[in-house]
């Protein structure tokens, strides 16, 4: 799907319009930086709860392409410039993580490293 | 190509800037055009080793070298050292505080994802004298043997 789709999917803000054409397969959801940074593979859209610069470069480190801060969290102007500035498109959906998560998998975005 | 190197400082009192040294970094491989794989590697293992001086340390230095077969990143601080090296490198082991926790960190995966990443890491740390982490990301892993 294309990043527009999850922005209509989750009923989402665009908060930082990076490119909405840009085709997405899978997802990641986590507070933890550091596990999204061991754990992620190939993955473009992450989904968290938490709201600090470091998201954006854990996105920037891992070559997202969109953000997606769950529960309809107000976002720090410093976190959405930094986005900005790396070309991340951010989103805000007021969907929790669980809901959100399972809306983009039963549209079709996977995980991308299943369990065998 | 002839090596380049630069050298930065990581600040140790502001979180918000952790990650400014290894987001320049990937910036420049980018710039020169190395593998999208090598650059993720350099760029994670730099990004989790800054995050830890900034959590652990105070800060410190980062000193980078790019060559055209690898990039060789030495990061440094003056920090507390690590008491038992061999747990912090176990997955999930962290010393980190709860704060640290609710900033997305101290986690316990910042070294093991450093040795995930890189090629080689060798680290000497000192407990009351501080840390230094070697790494070396080959830009052709199968010269390192790796996967």
């Amino acid at each position: 799907m294309k990043v527009r789709d999850v922005v209509q999917i989750l009923k989402a803000d665009v908060l930082v319009e990076g490119d909405l054409d840009t085709e997405v397969r899978t997802a990641c959801g986590s507070d933890m930086m550091s596990d999204v940074l061991a754990f992620v593979k190939d993955q473009s859209v992450l989904l968290t709860g938490l709201t600090n610069p470091q998201v954006v470069r854990t996105a920037e480190m891992m070559d997202m392409h969109c953000i997606i801060f769950v529960r309809g969290k107000e976002i720090d102007d410093t976190v959405l410039e930094l986005a900005q500035e790396k070309g991340i498109t951010v989103l805000k959906t007021p969907y929790r993580m669980f809901t959100a998560c399972g809306l983009l998998y039963t549209n079709g975005l996977s995980g991308g490293s299943e369990v065998q | 190509m002839s090596a380049l190197s630069f050298d930065y400082v990581v600040p140790g009192d502001d979180f918000t800037q952790a990650g400014a040294a290894s987001s320049d970094v990937k910036r420049k491989l980018k710039k020169i055009g190395y593998d999208a794989d090598v650059i993720r590697r350099v760029a994670i293992a730099m990004y989790e080793g800054e995050i830890n001086m900034v959590i652990h340390a105070g800060g410190g230095t980062a000193h980078v070298e790019i060559d055209s077969d690898k990039i060789y990143v030495i990061l440094e601080d003056h920090g507390p050292g690590i008491k038992d090296l061999s747990k912090a490198m176990q997955e999930g082991w962290s010393t980190a505080p709860d704060n640290v926790r609710s900033l997305g960190f101290g986690a316990g995966m910042g070294l093991p994802n450093i040795k995930k990443y890189s090629d080689i890491l060798d680290i000497d740390t000192k407990v009351g004298e501080g840390t230094t982490l070697y790494m070396t990301v080959f830009t052709d892993r199968n010269r390192a043997g790796g996967d």
